[in-house]
């Protein structure tokens, strides 16, 4: 037997021994754990399956053994994802830690901050969040004013941050501030980790459009950063700030999952829910203007994934990547939104509910899911954004 | 099924973009076109490409080819599909070649297919009746004579029809037009009595030619009445690998346009500044992206004899017709007046897409059959 195969038999049958049948069914956006000192569990067998996970290091299955993760090669990586779909399981945990600063730390962090940090992310113990944008600084991200001042033996911060998704629920937020008001904007910027649990720290939710909250402004007076929570050089920031950028786009896009698991798959197989509302002629979708409409997102949404693959084989056998991140976040999300507005199509006024009574499980979360779904080619740099950044990095466009 | 490819087929690659670019460049179309070449393709180079194995990529060695593979074929494909080269490959070595080795007797293989891979056995495939691409679609009717059959009826749209030395006709036993059983392949000489061929020149400069089949006795390939066996197979093999074609030509397009946006200057500045042409040009990367990965795994796919070879086929179709089309058009528009121009070679790149578009079927065929064969 191969080293690969005795692998899979040993994860096959370890998580068929630690995984809780309850955390095989499928998982409703309300059921997500996070993490954190604010989590609570409302089903004890997520908090047991998170520990059985984390203990294994399987909750950050590609990092270092030493900072808490799995130390697992792609291809075992890849096995891993593969046995996990296989069974149904959730992710135990999800997250800012996971998806974009512990990346980060591992590419720009100091030996001191990954041995800091890095553990109790992976442990779920604390959540992230992420300062970026401001009220005046939002496509034109580089323009942000939050300060943040050298007095003596710590960093003091003012000012503010906005669309700071989870922050009610985070415990620390990795936030770009500026150090150097003279230098031209891009100079002047700093990487920061600030601990939330003080008070010159205010988090204030922000009701959307979905009727949910997962957004909030971030308040800083007078709050304190301490020196060594400083990744990166001084005014150097805007470089941490872009490779974490290129971690939350190909989450976004679904990258980071390895093209596995399909964007909204809880919401069901489009064609089949379209057959379900509208009904079947010779074995296909009834409405032919909406079929055609299915058709193209599918085959895009197949043609995406054989590309997110080739990416990582292309970067897997020595090639440089010929393509950017900006790609896949911006056709990943633009694919997922329109796959939403198939799925309100298909099903008509049922896609439309509000209340929670009258309408099914799923069509009610549809309604919320879609709305939801807008932020997707506007968080991370909006899809303009990345069309500019292809337009330049990749084709070589003038300015 | 890999997505990258492997040391000897980015030689095969690199071997073929050089061969293409010295050898048949878009000047040798122009010219082939001018002179109205009574072959349509030029012959020397034909015999060149034969030296290098091309007719055979994907015969067996056991019957005279190379057996390099459709990947390996792919690859040649996309160099011939960046220069508009016109020769046979996709007529003979494709489909011709493939309807004999997919239906074709021992006897027919061990004597045709080293004829084909050496290059003096030009073949077609006689399908359509329609406009439209319709596989199933012959009225042409195959009569039992003997060991022979008798064939009539109408073709159109049939490729290099007017130099092929055998003609493959896709002609029915039993049954009625649409209907997928009762089709049977019958091989003919295209000298035969009966054979009355007109030779079509089409938008691209290339040829197809309408022909006509009154009693013409040929040969059967297959097994009578079971030809759509043969023809599912060969079609897809012929659909995948002029998608390679497709990408070639739209990345040469899509290379050629940012090259212009880049120089045309207007108000001043370099015209590629402007966000509304930045914007449609980072759109056409990634359709050409996702176009590259689509056709590498339909080529893989052909080469691991996967089960999903029909749904890759169409996924690469109508994806490669799409961006080809977009490509090509959003070309001309960039390239504004100039565009327009027969001197400058970017409407060649439209006229030869809007021809591959048809051939072996538009995307509205290939989305509703994606769509068949996933059950919706």
């Amino acid at each position: 037997m191969s080293d690969m195969e005795s692998f899979r038999n040993e994860t096959r049958s370890w998580l068929e021994a630690n995984c809780p049948a309850s955390m095989r069914l499928p998982e409703k956006e309300e059921d997500m754990i996070g993490g954190g000192t604010k989590q609570v569990f409302t089903n004890p067998d997520a908090k047991v399956w998170l520990e059985h996970m984390a203990d294994k290091g399987w909750t950050a299955p590609a990092w270092p053994k030493e900072y808490g993760g799995g130390g697992l090669s792609q291809e075992e990586h890849g096995i891993l994802q593969d046995e996990m779909m296989r069974i149904g399981a959730r992710a135990p945990i999800n997250g800012m830690g996971f998806s974009m600063i512990g990346p980060t730390l591992l590419d720009y962090g100091s030996e001191e901050q990954k041995k800091a940090h890095l553990p109790k992310i992976a442990s779920g113990k604390i959540r992230w969040c992420q300062g970026y944008s401001e009220p005046a600084a939002g496509s034109d991200l580089a323009s942000l004013q939050t300060r943040c001042e050298d007095r003596g033996d710590f960093f003091q911060i003012n000012g503010q941050k906005i669309w700071t998704s989870g922050a009610q629920y985070a415990d620390w937020i990795f936030t770009l501030v500026r150090t150097d008001p003279k230098a031209s904007k891009h100079d002047g910027i700093s990487f920061v980790l600030i601990d939330m649990n003080q008070p010159g720290v205010t988090v204030k939710p922000i009701r959307l459009i979905s009727g949910n909250s997962p957004f909030c402004e971030t308040f800083f007076d007078s709050a304190r950063c301490e020196k060594n929570n400083l990744v990166g050089q001084l005014n150097r920031g805007w470089t941490v700030g872009k490779r974490l950028l290129q971690h939350e786009r190909s989450s976004i896009s679904g990258l980071a999952g390895g093209g596995r698991r399909g964007r909204y798959e809880a919401l069901g197989r489009l064609p089949e829910i379209a057959k379900q509302y509208v009904g079947e002629a010779d074995g296909r979708i009834a409405a032919p203007a909406l079929r055609e409409a299915v058709l193209i997102n599918q085959m895009n949404q197949r043609a995406f994934g054989l590309t997110q693959r080739r990416s990582m084989e292309e970067s897997h056998s020595g090639g440089t990547p010929t393509f950017a991140t900006s790609m896949f976040k911006y056709f990943g999300s633009e694919l997922g939104k329109e796959r939403l507005e198939l799925q309100l199509e298909a099903m008509g006024t049922q896609s439309l509910g509000w209340d929670k009574q009258s309408f099914d499980d799923l069509e009610s979360s549809l309604t919320r899911t879609w709305l939801r779904s807008k932020a997707g080619t506007i968080a991370g740099g909006s899809s303009e954004i990345q069309l500019n950044i292809i337009a330049k990095r990749v084709l070589g466009l003038p300015d | 099924m890999p997505l990258v490819l492997n040391e000897e087929q980015n030689m095969l690659k690199d071997a073929a973009k050089d061969f293409c670019r010295n050898n048949m460049p878009i000047t040798q179309l122009r010219k082939l076109r001018d002179e109205n070449s009574e072959a349509g393709f030029d012959r020397e180079t034909w015999s060149q490409m034969v030296e290098l194995g091309w007719a055979g990529i994907t015969i067996p060695e056991d019957f005279g080819g190379l057996g390099f593979g459709y990947t390996g074929m792919g690859v040649v494909m996309e160099e011939c599909g960046r220069t508009l080269a016109c020769s046979p490959l996709l007529a003979t070595a494709a489909l011709g070649a493939g309807c004999i080795l997919h239906g074709g007797n021992d006897d027919q293989k061990n004597e045709l297919l080293p004829r084909v891979a050496g290059g003096e056995l030009l073949l077609a495939l006689a399908l359509e009746e329609t406009p439209h691409h319709s596989p199933y679609g012959a009225a042409t009717v195959a009569e039992r004579s003997g060991d022979a059959y008798n064939v009539t009826g109408s073709k159109k749209f049939v490729l290099d029809g007017h130099i092929a030395n055998k003609i493959i006709v896709v002609a029915r036993s039993s049954g009625e037009a649409g209907d997928r059983e009762g089709l049977t392949l019958v091989m003919v000489d295209s000298d035969a009595d009966g054979v009355d061929i007109t030779r079509t020149i089409m938008a691209d400069s290339r040829n197809a030619a309408n022909i006509e089949f009154s009693k013409v006795q040929g040969e059967l390939l297959g097994e009578e009445g079971k030809g759509a066996d043969v023809l599912d197979q060969v079609l897809d093999i012929g659909r995948i690998l002029l998608s390679s074609e497709m990408l070639g030509g739209l990345q040469e397009c899509f290379e050629r346009t940012i090259e212009y946006l880049k120089v045309r200057e207007q108000f001043g500045v370099p015209i590629g500044s402007f966000q509304a042409l930045k914007h449609r040009a980072a759109q056409m990367f990634c359709e050409v992206e996702l176009s590259k990965s689509v056709v590498l795994e339909a080529l893989s796919a052909l080469d691991e004899s996967a089960d999903d070879i029909a749904e890759l086929s169409s996924l690469a179709k109508a994806r490669l017709n799409d961006t080809y089309n977009l490509v090509s058009s959003e070309g001309v528009q960039m390239h504004g007046g100039i565009g327009m121009t027969d001197e400058y070679e970017i409407g060649f790149f439209m006229k030869r897409s809007r021809v591959c578009e048809h051939t072996l079927g538009s995307s509205a065929f290939h989305r509703d059959r994606y769509g068949v064969l996933q059950g919706y």
